[in-house]
C-alpha cells in the first residue's frame, strides 16, 4: 500500500505546530497502525529527520498509552485502540490525517504526545478505596452480588487512554471520571467513601479544566473499551445523592 | 453548599435540568391553553381572563399569574446563565479544533446552543408581541383572540413563530433526555422509554403550537 | 581471556532465610527483623523504580508505613506498567473449592513446575502470602469474577489439578494493577510519595558499598538528575525484550537491572526464559511485538499440523487422517494441556520439520471445530469470545470458521537480579522485586503465578524486610549531588548519551535491536546447543562494536527524544544478551524453559542433571565483554524431592 500521511508536528509544548505531509510506501495491510508509523520513523531517522513522537507501549490494547486522532476519530475508524487498528482498514492511496488528542487539560508535549496527568490527579482525588495493606478482612467476609460485581468490572475496564476527552466537543472527562466512580461506588467495599469520592473527583475534574457534558455521546462512541454513556448518568446520580447527604451533615 | 453546587459543572447542569423541566411543564400547559383558539373567540378570551383570576378569592387578581411569571423568569435566567457559563467552560476546555473535521453527534444535540439562543430571542419578541403589545401595531389588551389572529396574518409573524417552534422541538428532544441523565433518572432499561417520551413531547409541543398559525393561515381561525 | 573463560568465585549464600520448619520461617524472619520506629520512618527515603504490580504495591505500602517514597516510571502514568497486560489470573491457596488445595500444595506445584531450580524457603513464603493477597485486593475493590452467590469464582489454570486461580475475565493483570495504582494514588495525594512519571532510571549510585540513589532522565525535558535515598528498590520488570519480539510492552527494558548489575549486583539464571506456546504468529518483517492468547484456549482447542511437509492447502480442506494432532499423539495422557515449555518446543519441532502453517511456516493450528460441535458456538463464544475477537482483529481471520494459527513467543524471564530471602541484592540497600528478581519460579513459571509473586513481594515481603535494613544501617553522612561518586556516575551517564548522539552513523537503533533479537531467538530461544550458543557469543560483540560505530540517533539529549531512549536501552540489551548466552552455555543440562539439545532423554524430553546443576547461577560483572565471575547458590530440597517431570 502507498499512503499519504498528514501528521501534526510540534517541536515542544511552547512551539507552534502544523500538519506535515509524508509519503509512505510498501505498507502491508497486516501492519498495525503503529507499525506503519514505525516504518515512517525508520525512514525519517535514516534521512536525518526527527521521527514522529507518539505514545505507545503494550501494543495489545490494554495499557492505554496510544492516543492518535486519525481522520478526525479518536483511535481511528474502528472501535479499538490505535495499536490494534490495522492498515487493512484503509485503502491503497488514502490520505490519512493524524493529530494528537486535543483538550486544554491535555497539553501537547511533542508531535502526537500529550500530557494526560490530569487523569492521574482525578484518581488521586478519590478514585480509590482506603484499604491499607494488611488491614483487609477475609475476602469472603463480604459477598458481592454478581450483577454488582459485573457492573463494577464493566466500568473498571477503562484504560485511561483519554479518547473520551479527545472525542468530546467540550473536552469533558465525564466518561473517564464516571467509570471509576461507578466501579467503586457499587461495591460494598467502596461504600464508606461513596460520597466524598464522587464529590472530590468531580471537583478535581473541574479544577483540571475539563469541559461539561452535553450528552453528545461522542465519548462512548470513541471508547475502545465500550464504557457506556449511561455511566455518566450514574455519576450524576451519585453526585446529587452525595450533595444531599453531605448538606445534611 | 449552594456555592459548591453552583461552582461545579454538575451543579450548573442540575440547574439547567431543573429549570428546563419547569419551562417544559409550563409549555405543555401553555400549548393546551392555546388550542382553545379553535373553539372560538369567546372561549379563548374567557380562558385568558380566567388565567388572571386563578386562585381567587384566596389570591388577588393576577397574583397567581405573576407568581407563575416570576418562576418562569427565574427559570429562564437560571437556564440561560448556566448555559452561558457552561458553554464558555466547554469552549475553554477545547480551544483548538481538529484539522480533520467530520460531522459529530445528532442534529438536535449540535443545535442546543444556537437553538437556545433562538428561543431566548423568540421569548422576548413573543412577550413584546402578545403580552405587552409593544411591537404589535393595533394591539388590544383583553382581546387575545384578535391579537393572535393579527400576528399570524403577517408573513413575518408566521416565519418567526414557526422557526422558533421547530427549534423548540429540537431543543426539547435532546433537552428532556439530557435533563433525565443529569438528574440521574436514566438507566439502561429506561433509556428507550425516555427517548420515546422526549420524541413524543417534542413532536406534540411543536405540532400543538404550530397548529395555531396554521389555523390562522388556512382560515380555520379568523 | 575470552568471555567464555569465566572463573567460579565464592558461592553465594542466602544468609537471611531462617532455619527450622519451612512453614515457620517467614514468621521467624519477620520477628527477627529490626523495626524502624514509626516516628523515624518519615526521615527515611526509599526510591522505588517501576510501578507495576510489584513496584506499585511496594510504593503504596511503604508510604502507608510512613516512609518517604520517591517513585519512578518511564510511562506517562503509573497505571500503564506492563503488569496491566496479564490476562489469565492469580493463584492463591484459598481452597475455596474444597478440592484439596493447600499452601503446601501450591508450594509443591511451584517448586515442581519450576523444575527444581527455585529456592524452597522463598516459594513456601509465596504460597503462604498468596491468601492474603486476595483479601487485600478484594478490600481495594478489585472486581474479581464472582458466582451468583456473591462469592469469588476460581478456575484451574495451566494444567494444575486444583481450581485456585482467581480472575477478572481476561484482564486480571489490569484489575490488580489498577488496585495497586489506586493505593499508590492515595499516597501520592497524601504527599507520602513523590511520583516521577516519564522518568527513566539510567544508573545506580553506590556509595561506600551501599545503594544510595539513582541517576534518572526526565523523558520530556531530557534533564538528567540524581536522586538520593536510604534504600533503592528495583521493580522494573523482566528483560524479555532482549529478543526484540516478545509479548512485553515496547518500552519494557532491562536498563535498571543491567545498570545495577554493572554496579555490582549479581545477575542470576539469566538464561531462564519462558516461551509461551499460544501467541499470534508474526506476519512479516514489520512485526514490532507479539500478542499472547490466554493459555486457557488449550483447554478446548486441539493443536495440529498437516502430516505432510509443505502441505499448503487451506486447513478445512485437509482431511482428518492427514492431520497430525502431535501433542495428543506424543503425550496421550496430558494431550494439549502439557506445560508451556513442552508445548512450545513441540511446536518448534514440527515447524522445523517443515510442517508449520501460515506465512513462513512459523505456526501451528489451534482448532476449535470439535469444541464448537461439542459445546455449541454459543458456549465457545461465552468462554473465549474476547480472545476470538482479539485474534480476528489482528489476523483478519475468523477463528469460528478457520483454525487459529499460533506460535510460541518470549513471554517472561525467570532470571533476574540475585536476591536473598529479604529480596536484597548483593549490593546492600538495593532490593529487587517482582520479575526483576530471580527468586521464586526456578526454571519455569506456572501460569497465574507472576501476578502472585509481584504482589507478594510488593505488598508483604519487601515492606517487612526493608525495615530490617533501614533499622540496622543508619546512614551517618548524607549523600548529595556534590559527592565525588555521584558526580562520576552522573558524568558517565551523560557521556554515554552524548556518545550515542554523536556517532551519527547509518543504522537505526531498532535495526540493531532486531538483529540481536533474531540472533537470540535462533540460538538462545526454545532449544539451545553448545555450538549455537558459541556462535551467538561470537556474533554479539561484533554487533556491539558495529552499534557504536554505525548507530544513528537524531535530535538532542535536551528534548523528548524516543530514539535516544531506545538506543540507550539497546546498549544494555547488547551486553545482557551476551550474559544470557554464556549462562545458557554453562548450564549443560535441560531444565524448565532452558532446553539444551545435548541433554535430553531418549524420547526427546528435557533431562535435568541435579548432581551438577542444582544451583542458581549468580554472575558478577567484570566489565563489558570481560568474562564474568560465576557464584553458585546451592539449592537444597528438604521438602520437595526432585523427580524427572513426565507428561507422557
Amino acid at each position: 500500500m502507498k499512503l499519504t500521511l498528514r501528521v501534526w508536528r510540534q517541536k515542544n509544548a511552547d512551539a507552534d505546530g502544523a500538519m506535515s505531509t509524508y509519503e509512505v510506501d510498501g505498507i502491508s495491510p497486516d501492519m498495525s497502525f503503529l507499525e506503519m508509523l514505525d516504518t515512517l520513523n525508520e525512514e525519517l531517522i535514516l534521512h536525518g529527520e526527527d521521527p514522529v513522537a507518539f505514545d505507545h507501549d503494550c501494543r495489545e490494547g490494554i495499557c492505554g498509552a496510544c492516543s492518535l486522532v486519525i481522520n478526525g476519530d479518536a483511535h481511528g475508524p474502528e472501535r479499538t485502540t490505535t495499536c490494534q487498528l490495522h492498515m487493512r482498514s484503509f485503502e491503497d492511496g488514502d490520505t490519512i490525517d493524524i493529530e494528537p488528542w486535543r483538550a486544554s487539560a491535555f497539553p501537547v508535549i511533542k508531535d502526537l504526545v500529550v500530557d494526560r496527568s490530569a487523569f492521574d490527579r482525578i484518581i488521586q482525588a478519590g478514585g480509590y478505596i482506603t484499604a491499607p495493606t494488611g488491614a483487609a478482612p477475609e475476602a469472603h467476609a463480604t459477598p458481592v452480588p454478581k450483577p454488582d460485581a459485573d457492573f463494577a468490572f464493566e466500568h473498571a475496564e477503562c484504560i485511561g487512554c483519554g479518547a473520551c476527552v479527545a472525542a468530546c466537543p467540550n473536552g469533558a472527562a465525564m466518561l473517564f471520571t464516571s467509570a471509576k466512580i461507578n466501579h467503586l461506588n457499587v461495591l460494598p467495599q467502596g461504600a464508606p467513601e461513596r460520597e466524598t469520592r464522587v464529590l472530590d473527583m468531580v471537583a478535581q475534574m473541574d479544577e483540571e479544566g475539563f469541559g461539561g457534558c452535553t450528552l453528545t455521546g461522542e465519548c462512548a462512541t470513541a471508547c475502545p473499551k465500550g464504557i457506556p454513556l449511561m455511566s455518566i448518568t450514574g455519576m450524576n446520580k451519585e453526585w446529587l445523592r452525595a450533595t444531599r447527604k453531605v448538606s445534611k451533615r | 453548599m449552594a456555592r459548591t453546587v453552583w461552582d461545579s459543572t454538575l451543579g450548573k447542569k442540575t440547574v439547567m435540568a431543573v429549570s428546563g423541566l419547569i419551562m417544559l411543564l409550563y409549555l405543555v400547559v401553555h400549548m393546551i391553553g392555546n388550542l382553545k383558539i379553535f373553539f372560538g373567540a369567546g372561549e379563548f378570551d374567557h380562558y385568558a381572563h380566567w388565567l388572571r383570576t386563578v386562585g381567587e378569592p384566596f389570591m388577588h387578581y393576577e397574583w397567581t399569574l405573576w407568581l407563575v411569571r416570576i418562576v418562569l423568569v427565574a427559570a429562564v435566567v437560571a437556564h440561560a446563565v448556566s448555559a452561558y457559563q457552561l458553554s464558555r467552560r466547554d469552549i475553554r476546555a477545547r480551544p483548538s479544533k481538529y484539522v480533520h473535521k467530520r460531522p459529530r453527534a445528532s442534529y438536535a444535540t449540535r443545535t442546543m446552543r444556537w437553538g437556545g439562543v433562538i428561543l431566548g430571542l423568540f421569548i422576548v419578541w413573543h412577550i413584546l408581541d402578545l403580552t405587552t403589545g409593544t411591537v404589535h401595531p393595533g394591539f388590544r389588551p383583553g382581546h387575545p383572540y384578535q391579537n393572535v389572529v393579527d400576528t399570524f396574518s403577517t408573513w413575518y409573524g408566521n416565519v418567526i413563530y414557526i422557526v422558533a417552534m421547530l427549534a423548540l422541538g429540537l431543543h426539547v428532544r435532546h433537552g428532556f433526555w439530557s435533563a433525565a441523565q443529569t438528574l440521574g433518572a436514566g438507566s439502561r432499561t429506561r433509556d428507550r422509554a425516555l427517548k420515546t417520551v422526549a420524541d413524543v413531547l417534542a413532536l406534540l409541543l411543536t405540532a400543538g403550537f404550530i397548529a395555531v398559525p396554521v389555523g390562522v393561515m388556512t382560515g380555520v381561525v379568523s | 581471556m575470552t568471555y567464555t573463560d569465566y572463573a567460579t568465585g565464592e558461592p553465594v549464600v542466602d544468609t537471611k532465610a531462617p532455619k527450622g520448619p519451612i512453614n515457620e520461617r517467614w514468621d521467624k524472619r519477620r520477628f527477627e527483623a529490626k523495626l524502624v520506629n514509626p516516628a523515624n520512618r518519615r526521615k527515611h527515603t526509599v526510591i522505588v523504580v517501576g510501578t507495576g504490580l510489584a513496584g506499585g504495591s511496594a510504593g503504596a505500602t511503604l508510604a502507608e508505613q510512613g516512609y518517604h517514597v520517591v517513585q519512578f516510571c518511564y510511562q506517562d502514568s503509573p497505571r500503564r506498567a506492563h503488569s496491566i497486560a496479564a490476562q489469565g489470573g492469580i493463584n492463591a491457596a484459598k481452597n475455596y473449592r474444597n478440592d484439596g488445595d493447600s499452601i503446601h500444595r501450591l508450594f509443591y506445584d511451584t517448586v515442581k513446575g519450576g523444575d527444581f531450580r527455585a529456592r524452597e524457603s522463598n516459594v513456601h513464603r509465596l504460597a503462604q502470602i498468596s491468601v492474603e493477597i486476595i483479601d487485600q485486593c478484594v478490600a481495594q475493590g478489585v472486581p474479581f469474577a464472582r458466582e451468583y452467590g456473591g462469592l469469588l469464582d476460581t478456575r484451574s489454570f495451566g494444567g494444575v489439578q486444583v481450581s485456585r486461580t482467581f480472575y477478572a475475565r481476561g484482564q486480571t493483570g489490569q484489575q490488580l494493577l489498577l488496585g495497586a495504582y489506586q493505593a499508590l494514588s492515595r499516597q501520592i495525594a497524601a504527599g507520602n510519595i513523590e511520583m516521577h512519571p516519564r522518568t527513566e532510571m539510567l544508573d545506580l549510585i553506590v556509595v561506600d558499598g551501599r545503594a544510595r540513589g539513582i541517576v534518572a532522565r526526565d523523558l520530556v525535558t531530557g534533564r538528567i538528575d540524581t536522586y538520593f535515598a536510604d534504600a533503592v528498590v528495583l521493580a522494573s520488570g523482566g528483560y524479555g525484550n532482549v529478543f526484540y519480539l516478545s509479548t512485553n510492552a515496547m518500552n519494557s527494558n532491562a536498563t535498571a537491572i543491567w545498570r545495577a548489575h554493572r554496579r555490582g549486583a549479581y545477575f542470576a539464571n539469566p538464561c531462564f526464559t519462558q516461551i509461551h506456546p499460544t501467541c499470534i504468529p508474526r506476519t512479516g518483517e514489520h512485526q514490532s511485538k507479539l500478542t499472547l492468547m490466554s493459555e486457557s484456549l488449550r483447554n478446548d482447542g486441539r493443536i495440529w499440523v498437516p502430516k505432510a511437509k509443505g502441505d499448503d492447502r487451506p486447513p478445512n480442506e485437509i482431511p482428518e487422517d492427514e492431520r497430525d494432532y502431535y501433542l495428543e499423539r506424543i503425550y496421550p495422557s496430558f494431550g494439549n494441556l502439557v506445560p508451556r515449555d513442552i508445548a512450545s518446543r513441540a511446536a518448534k519441532n514440527v515447524c522445523d520439520e517443515g510442517r508449520g502453517v501460515g506465512p513462513g511456516g512459523q505456526g501451528v493450528y489451534l482448532d476449535f471445530a470439535d469444541a464448537i460441535e461439542r459445546m455449541g458456538r454459543g458456549a465457545v463464544e461465552a468462554k473465549y469470545g474476547n480472545l476470538f475477537d482479539m485474534y480476528q482483529r489482528i489476523t483478519d481471520e475468523d477463528p469460528y470458521r478457520v483454525p487459529m494459527r499460533i506460535y510460541p513467543a518470549v513471554h517472561y524471564t525467570m532470571g533476574g537480579l540475585w536476591v536473598d530471602y529479604d529480596l536484597q541484592t548483593t549490593i546492600p540497600g538495593l532490593f529487587a522485586i517482582g520479575e526483576a528478581n530471580f527468586s521464586d519460579h526456578g526454571a519455569n513459571r506456572l501460569g497465574a503465578s507472576a501476578l502472585m509473586q509481584g504482589l507478594a513481594d510488593g505488598y508483604f515481603v519487601l515492606p517487612a524486610t526493608i525495615n530490617d535494613y533501614l533499622a540496622r544501617n543508619p546512614h551517618e553522612e548524607p549523600v548529595d549531588a556534590g559527592h565525588p561518586v555521584v558526580r562520576e556516575v552522573l558524568a558517565e551517564t551523560e557521556d554515554r548519551l552524548n556518545l550515542l548522539l554523536s556517532v551519527d552513523g547509518d543504522r537505526t537503533p531498532d535495526s540493531f535491536h532486531r538483529e540481536v533479537g533474531e540472533l537470540m531467538w535462533e540460538f538462545c530461544g526454545m532449544a539451545r546447543t553448545d555450538s549455537g550458543l558459541r556462535k551467538a557469543l561470537e556474533r554479539i560483540p561484533q554487533i556491539r562494536e558495529e552499534f557504536w560505530r554505525r548507530v544513528k540517533v537524531p535530535g538532542t539529549g535536551e528534548e523528548f527524544n524516543q530514539s535516544l531512549e531506545k538506543a540507550n536501552r539497546v546498549v544494555d540489551y547488547l551486553e545482557l544478551a551476551e550474559l544470557m548466552c554464556l549462562d545458557a552455555l554453562h548450564r549443560g543440562e535441560s531444565c524448565g524453559g532452558h532446553f539444551r539439545e545435548e541433554s535430553q532423554t531418549p524420547d526427546g524430553e528435557a533431562e535435568r542433571k541435579d548432581e551438577e546443576f542444582a544451583y542458581a547461577a549468580a554472575w558478577e560483572f567484570n566489565g563489558t565483554g570481560e568474562a564474568p565471575t560465576l557464584h553458585k547458590e546451592d539449592l537444597v530440597f528438604e521438602y520437595v524431592h526432585p523427580t524427572q517431570r513426565s507428561y507422557a
